[in-house]
């Protein structure tokens, strides 16, 4: 049997009946990267050593915790103490953080295996995971194709079986596109659920750490495992974590599912579409209510989110300037100079683009008519899905209007690079969670996903809605030939 | 041409929290470099802004020692520059809405009291402190973080006196209700001023310069009476002030042009997504409000009041705590607050200064001042054997009484004792005696001294003056 491609909630089963030892898991999980990694490029730090180190050690004790022995890849913005953490830039070259990250000393305190870092478009802009310093990262169902970004590598190694677990980031989509292009299941809480401490910022109102796994079960085990109020923290929410897997496993008999119209117009790709209409019909099949709505500003969110979240990179990223830590390159002549060297060393384009419109948004003269104009319909979109939730349990709409697409096909061209988010950063926007399930397969064997949004803090909901149509449909099961 | 002076000024304070504004770093003074640094206050990637309540507190507590009006949601901004000793490269700041606005506090010039706007008071994170040295600089994070609240006056000051006037009762509320150790030369309390100079008579105001890098009051008042020459002799011969920043220069007590505004900083600010806004609560505000101790203004008022000070040595005895505090105690004791005044202006005051010492380290106890004080109005010793006395009391640390007793300080009154040292002075001093018969009533208090002098000033001064006028009209 081949350990590494179970499900996290299974080999749990397995490790606690003693069938197997956690050096089991990490042994398949290593045999897997050598043989597909060369052509996937998911991680970008990985020491075949220092994971079973970490693994042995924790044989070694008694292994009590909720992730007991399971391994668990760390998406490259999100500090690990004493380990790479670059965020697939040249600019943190060489960076290994003095502290952990919250997650990570919950995932350590629960008895996970950390095993390295998973590769992500540099800083988290993208959408493709073609803007890694360490190269592109290819989708495990097709390696011409991307992954989706920018946690690309978190759900090509999961995709792949090179992961049974992973962490992603999601600021605009970030873990529900890739996870979506990739065929394995993505969520991004609510803003305020998992703490971002230790979470390297791109856009500090938006960015949310969550698990990418193999099925819904997995996610629900792994959310649990990072939620939770933080003191280092002041946006997390005091607010308690449910237990989900008593309440995922209820019936969705009665639940009320809106549709937005505005998620299912334009140039959107006929196979999704229909894949997203079978997945409707099916949760009707299962006694969800779904009914038509309406989501007014959708249209502005993409606008909203380049101006909100390049606003806040501008400031986030200012910090790297050669001063602490990362490069610093040679040759210096004046502080001016080291900072302008740097920078133009260490940053690829679309983080240079992005810094630049941040600036430019936030300058003396603009900053009404950009920054603050996208604040107030930022409220709006906020409103649009209040609303809605006055009457839907839950929304329902596809997380990506396309499959995935061709490596090299939209990297000259930013603004169609930048509508590959276009259904899923609204919820970023919003502040709700969502989620995103394989639905279906496109002819030429390519996945695709099927977006649930909730309401804050009701993660609960949309695992109940994800969870009853995984167990009813064969999709998840399927996994790439590699 | 005259001109009229016109003053702004910005004083940044350092709270004295425990630890600092965003992390739980010490803010001790004086540590190893480096010492009191984490990833927080160091702007570590990943790491987040906590908000240190006390800091808040003490902010408030400034706000409304000050009387301003105090916002109803906390929220911080993003101040975004490039500077090494910035770890973030931007400072945690409040722009739009600050803690505090719209208070106040008075100044009194003279006989006249003077309303001095405060614009704003909000507050901030404070920077590393960079060292230069020949090729390289080296940047110490232990400043980083500490709490900093700046203080905006409005253009309310037309001198640099009042200038100097406003600081000093800043500094004597702030350190009232101990929030700050304003220490200048540590850096605790810092200032800029804003100057500039229109005719008198117009209400437009002129082309300013912001002075910092003063580091006392003299300091400041020093730098601004420099700057208000060299804008005025500017004007004066028919020049522009450029719009500038200035650093003072103690050494040469000049300013000198630092960065003129032409290239000053677009600093971007916006929200700080990290730290959610907040409401005050008023429960939070009514505890600071309850715990307020009386300012000096209200306590110079009731020293007037109660005590029947002038307006003067009210607003001397209440503007350190201490020392109001030390006075209070001695004319609740004395009977006489007048006196016990004249005392801690006069003699005590110029012992604590020879000795380099505060009111706090002051041996003698308001109990031994006041038992002074009141041998002397009961007549049992004089006024000038008090102040050798008073030095006695600090030396020895015993009671004014017992030291009477012992070394025989009494005033003399008994006129047979007395007369026998006016007959000596006279008969030693015939040609004072002369010129006083020939009507120089002068000479009679040269007389006077004398006798004083022989009877090592416990002569009851008033007493001897009647006893020779009347001894030398006699002989007459």
């Amino acid at each position: 049997m081949e350990l590494n491609t179970l499900t996290g909630h299974r080999l749990i089963e397995l490790l606690d009946k003693k069938d197997i030892s956690p050096i089991d898991i990490c042994n398949n999980i290593i045999n897997k990267i050598e043989k597909a990694e060369k052509n996937l490029n998911a991680l970008a730090h990985f020491d075949k050593e220092n994971s079973l180190e970490r693994c042995k050690n924790l044989s070694k004790t008694a292994r009590r915790g909720a992730l007991r022995g399971i391994p668990i890849f760390i998406k490259d913005n999100i500090c690990v103490k004493d380990e790479l953490t670059t965020c697939s830039s040249k600019i943190l070259k060489g960076f290994k953080p003095p502290y952990n990250a919250t997650v990570i000393e919950k995932l350590i305190g629960l008895d996970a295996v950390l095993m390295g870092k998973t590769n992500m478009d540099e800083f988290a802009f993208g959408s493709s995971t073609e803007t890694s310093c360490y190269g592109p990262t290819r989708n495990p169902w097709d390696l011409e194709r991307i992954p989706g970004g920018s946690s690309g590598g978190s759900a090509a190694a999961v995709s792949a079986d090179e992961a049974i677990f992973a962490l992603g980031s999601d600021t605009g989509g970030s873990i529900r596109q890739p996870a979506s292009v990739c065929g394995v299941v993505g969520l991004k809480p609510t803003y305020g659920r998992v703490s971002r401490y230790g979470l390297i910022a791109f856009a500090s109102s938006l960015d949310q750490i969550g698990p990418i796994t193999k099925d819904v079960e997995d996610a629900a085990i792994l959310l649990r495992a990072i939620s939770g109020h933080d003191e280092m923290d002041s946006t997390s929410a005091n607010i308690p974590v449910p237990d989900y897997m008593s309440g995922i496993k209820k019936s969705i008999k009665g639940l009320r599912l809106g549709i937005p119209k505005e998620y299912f117009m334009g140039g959107m790709d006929e196979e999704v579409k229909n894949s997203i209409k079978s997945a409707i019909e099916k949760l009707e099949n299962l006694g969800a209510v779904c009914e038509n709505t309406s989501l007014p500003h959708t249209e502005y969110a993409v606008s909203v989110y380049y101006l909100v979240a390049t606003a806040e990179a501008s400031s986030n990223l200012a910090r790297f300037d050669g001063v602490q830590y990362g490069l610093r390159p040679e040759n210096i002549k004046s502080i001016a100079n080291m900072y302008k060297k740097t920078r133009k060393e260490g940053f690829g384009d679309e983080a240079k683009r992005r810094i630049i419109l941040g600036t430019f948004a936030l300058s003396s003269g603009y900053y009404d008519a950009y920054y603050l104009k996208a604040l107030k319909v930022r409220t709006l979109i906020k409103k649009d899905f209040d609303e809605a939730f006055k009457k839907f349990d839950a929304i329902i709409t596809p997380t990506s209007p396309t499959a995935a697409f061709k490596i090299g096909e939209k990297i000259s061209d930013p603004l169609t690079m930048y509508l590959s988010d276009i259904f899923t950063i609204s919820a970023n926007l919003a502040g709700i969670p969502g989620i995103s399930i394989p639905c279906g397969f496109t002819k030429s064997n390519l996945p695709i996903g099927l977006q649930i949004l909730g309401k804050p803090f009701d993660e609960e909901m949309i695992l109940r809605i994800a969870y009853n149509y995984e167990q009813n449909t064969e999709w998840h099961k399927r996994r790439p030939q590699l | 041409m005259s001109y009229e002076i016109v003053i702004g000024l910005e004083v940044h304070l350092q709270l004295n929290t425990k630890s600092k504004v965003f992390c739980g770093c010490s803010t001790d003074f004086g540590s190893a470099p480096n010492s009191q640094a984490c990833p927080v206050c160091l702007g570590f990637p990943g790491s987040l802004p906590v908000l240190n309540r006390k800091a808040l507190e003490l902010g408030a507590k400034v706000a409304i020692a000050l009387n301003c009006r105090i916002a109803e949601k906390i929220r911080f901004d993003r101040k975004n520059y490039f500077y090494p000793d910035l770890p973030k490269d931007y400072q945690i700041s409040q722009f739009n809405q600050p803690l505090a606005q719209a208070g106040a506090l008075n100044i009194i010039c003279g006989e006249t009291e003077k309303n001095i706007r405060i614009r704003r008071v909000h507050l901030e994170e404070d920077t590393g402190k960079l060292f230069h040295q020949k090729d390289s600089s080296l940047i110490d994070f232990n400043r980083s973080g500490i709490p900093l609240l700046e203080i905006v006056s409005e253009p309310d000051m037309n001198s640099p006196e009042e200038a100097y006037l406003y600081l000093t009762a800043l500094k004597s509320i702030l350190e009232y209700i101990d929030v700050s150790d304003c220490n200048m030369e540590e850096g605790s309390l810092r200032c800029d001023a804003n100057i500039s100079l229109r005719k008198k008579g117009d209400t437009a105001l002129g082309t300013k310069t912001e002075i910092k890098n003063m580091n006392s009051f003299k300091g400041v008042k020093a730098a601004l009476e420099y700057e208000a020459r060299r804008q005025a002799d500017l004007l004066e011969n028919g020049g522009r002030i450029n719009q500038e920043t200035r650093l003072y220069n103690a050494e040469k007590g000049v300013t000198e042009p630092m960065r003129s505004k032409e290239e000053a900083h677009d600093y971007r600010y916006f929200p700080e997504p990290d730290l959610a806004p907040f409401d005050f609560e008023e429960s939070f505000l009514n505890a600071i409000e309850k715990d307020m101790p009386e300012l000096p203004e209200p306590k110079k008022n009731r020293f007037v009041k109660d005590y029947q000070l002038s307006n003067y040595d009210a607003a001397i005895m209440a503007s350190d705590k201490g020392v109001a505090d030390y006075f209070e105690k001695c004319a609740d004791l004395c009977d006489n607050p007048k006196t016990a005044a004249n005392w801690l202006m006069g003699d005590i005051s110029a012992y604590m200064k020879d000795n380099n010492i505060s009111i706090k380290d002051l041996s003698l106890k308001p109990a031994q001042l006041s038992g002074m004080l009141k041998m002397i109005d009961s007549g049992i010793i004089t006024g000038k054997v008090a102040k050798t006395l008073l030095i006695e009391i600090i030396q020895t640390g015993k009671d004014p009484e017992k030291l009477v007793k012992e070394k025989g300080l009494e005033q003399i009154s008994d006129i047979n004792l007395l007369e026998a040292a006016i007959n000596q002075v006279i008969a030693e001093n015939q040609k004072s005696a002369e010129d006083f018969r020939s009507g120089k009533d002068n000479a009679v208090m040269f007389l006077v001294g004398k006798v004083m002098q022989k009877t090592k000033g416990r002569a009851n001064p008033n007493k001897v003056n009647e006893m020779l006028r009347e001894k030398l009209k006699g002989v007459k």
